[in-house]
């Protein structure tokens, strides 16, 4: 894929390795230091450029930012860069140019593992759970930075996903689609984060269960927790939405409540289909 | 009578040893399947790391001989153990410090690491040829027999004896005590749990930060632990010798990838498929089909199918039968 020295030119013979659940992300090294940065939102990935490995860009001077007990929803086209931007701000790449910032300190520097410290938790869009491991291993592993008791929090997410608690004992690979995201949401809470990023949770799910979902995720906001998310079902985010970023070629192209951009004709013309 | 006798020898030639190579086997196969499985390539240098670790335990044994610390009737070798896993996980590690996690940090992909770890290979081989030398080396002491065969036969009153070796009964109760340490740990323990996380996904264990490179040490701390004891039994059941370690390699693999590699209960199923195969195809079968055969059927050559300086062919063949037929081998490892 990337080439150079350490390439395997197109072998792929599994009997010597085992690419399976291989790391795909170029994150931040670890070892970097957080800086004093007081003033603005809560989380804000602010004039972020960049893009994975030593290719071209895919973010260029892009801004998304949540602030407390608020849903900040990024629609746009494929290929606009929304999953690299949630990615960006995790630490799961380095940024080129532009900073992060968490609670007011700087974070740009900080690995992924030490951001989940800082109570950051994300749930990506695909290969979010571990699939050979049972529903309450994954949980388990979600609260692995944690060293007190989790049975509390376990209980809470058993009452926010009922079904998991029935399913607990099976391997995660084996539920249905709404059941993993479900699994996968119940994961990154399990670290009891002070924001959650959501990178398209209703991706492949069928309407009903989306629904469900997007209810459940006005439930998490509703306690006050600040919601990051993307999504393809733009009209059905945006008015669930406070914020709302409407990103093309890793640009801002339009920023609003979520109200004003659904009203906005432009961005009713462009990207909601009239 | 006849019969007794017949079952008697297959347990004296073929079970008792099978089961002891086997769970010397298994053992290897569970550290190939381990690094499989997490490092995410096939280590060619676990066979010569089994062959380090047990010159460092056959040296601290001869150290504590020397001193004259025994252990009663059981072999020295046991209590030298502990430090023969503490030597050669520290020389894994360095060998990690030094070479793998460079291509670690180049993300260079697994095939890479295969042909690093070949390299790993020929340097442990020649150290340990250098230190301890090439040729055989015994280090077993204490009780040699636990019922020796003319003791069984004035028991009994057969034929036939039954001979069943210390080590034998040694190796077989050491790999029953690892292989449940090994489970527990995986299953039930924090680290153990997120060393599977780390093997099945490596982007979402370090979202649920965990710490990659602990993971790594970890993986590699039990591995040398498999790996001496894995050598040591299979050292004082046969005799410590650089090159047969080099040579175990292939039914260690075979075992691996027949019971599915990556996964830990298919590389123990594995390691006794073919420690029973190896030993029944090479085994002489006239003695048992004369106890069992009408008088008139009874074989006139030594019915041995394979001369044993071929068993390595036998790895060999299971290995492409199940390739063939059972890609992901027996228990559902990865798809080779």
């Amino acid at each position: 894929m990337s080439g150079g020295p350490y390439d395997d030119r197109g072998n792929h013979d599994a009997s010597i390795t085992n690419p399976c659940g291989m790391a795909e992300d170029d994150p931040v090294h670890a070892g970097g230091h957080e800086h004093p940065a007081p003033g603005g939102p809560f989380l804000i990935g602010e004039a972020m450029t960049g893009g994975y490995g030593r290719g071209a860009d895919i973010l260029h001077s892009c801004t998304i930012a949540v602030d407390r007990g608020e849903i900040a929803v990024i629609v746009g086209p494929n290929g606009a860069g929304k999953s690299t931007a949630m990615k960006a701000v995790f630490g799961m790449l380095s940024l080129r140019e532009g900073m992060v910032r968490l609670d007011g300190e700087d974070i740009t520097e900080l690995s992924p593992q030490a951001r989940v410290r800082k109570g950051m938790g994300f749930v990506p869009q695909t290969h979010n759970i571990f699939t050979s491991m049972t529903v309450e291993e994954n949980l388990e592993m979600g609260a692995f930075i944690r060293r007190d008791d989790i049975s509390g929090t376990m209980e809470q997410v058993f009452d926010l996903f009922p079904i998991l608690k029935d399913k607990r004992r099976q391997a995660a690979g084996e539920l249905s689609g709404g059941q993993r995201q479900q699994v996968a949401v119940g994961r990154a809470l399990m670290t009891k984060p002070k924001v959650l990023m959501l990178d398209e949770p209703t991706a492949g799910v069928s309407p009903i269960v989306m629904d469900e979902l997007f209810d459940r995720i006005i439930e998490v906001a509703r306690t006050g927790l600040p919601v990051l998310m993307v999504e393809q079902n733009a009209r059905q985010a945006l008015a669930i939405a406070d914020k709302g970023y409407v990103l093309v070629q890793g640009r801002n192209a339009h920023t609003g409540t979520g109200k004003a951009l659904l009203a906005d004709d432009e961005v009713r013309r462009s990207f909601l289909g009239g | 009578m006849d019969f007794l006798n017949a079952l008697v020898a297959l347990a004296n030639f073929v079970f008792i040893p099978a089961i002891a190579y086997g769970s010397q086997l298994a053992l290897g196969a569970l550290g190939v399947t381990l690094i499989y499985g997490i490092l995410r390539f096939s280590n060619f240098a676990h066979g010569d790391t089994m062959a380090i670790g047990t010159m460092f335990t056959i040296l601290v044994t001869w150290g504590l001989q020397a001193l004259g610390v025994s252990f009663g009737p059981l072999p020295t070798a046991l209590l030298a153990i502990p430090f023969g896993i503490v030597l050669t996980s520290l020389l894994v590690l360095g060998t990690d410090r030094l070479v793998y996690r460079f291509y670690r940090e180049q993300k260079a992909k697994p095939v890479i690491l295969v042909i690093v770890s070949m390299g790993v290979m020929f340097i442990y081989n020649g150290l340990t040829r250098l230190i301890i030398g090439p040729g055989d080396q015994n280090f077993a002491d204490g009780e040699r027999f636990l019922i020796s065969a003319r003791d069984f036969k004035t028991m009994t009153g057969l034929d036939e004896g039954l001979a069943l070796k210390s080590t034998q009964a040694i190796t077989v109760v050491v790999a029953i005590l690892v292989v449940a340490l090994l489970f527990w740990f995986l299953n039930h323990t924090r680290t153990g749990k997120s060393m599977r996380a780390y093997s099945d996904n490596e982007d979402l264990a370090l979202l649920s930060g965990i710490n990659p490179e602990r993971v790594v040490m970890v993986t590699w701390i039990i591995v040398a632990a498999l790996a001496v004891v894995a050598g040591t039994l299979y050292g004082l059941d046969k005799s410590f010798k650089p090159f047969t370690y080099f040579q175990i390699l292939l039914p260690i693999f075979a075992s691996a990838i027949v019971g599915g590699l990556g996964s830990p209960l298919g590389a123990i199923a594995g390691g006794f498929i073919i420690a029973f195969s190896e030993v029944g195809i090479t085994y002489a079968w006239k003695k048992v089909l004369t106890y069992m055969l009408p008088e008139s059927l009874e074989p006139s050559g030594l019915v041995q199918l394979l001369s044993t300086d071929y068993k390595f062919a036998v790895s060999f063949v299971i290995l492409i039968i199940v390739l063939l037929f059972r890609p992901t081998g027996l228990f559902k490892g990865k798809s080779v």
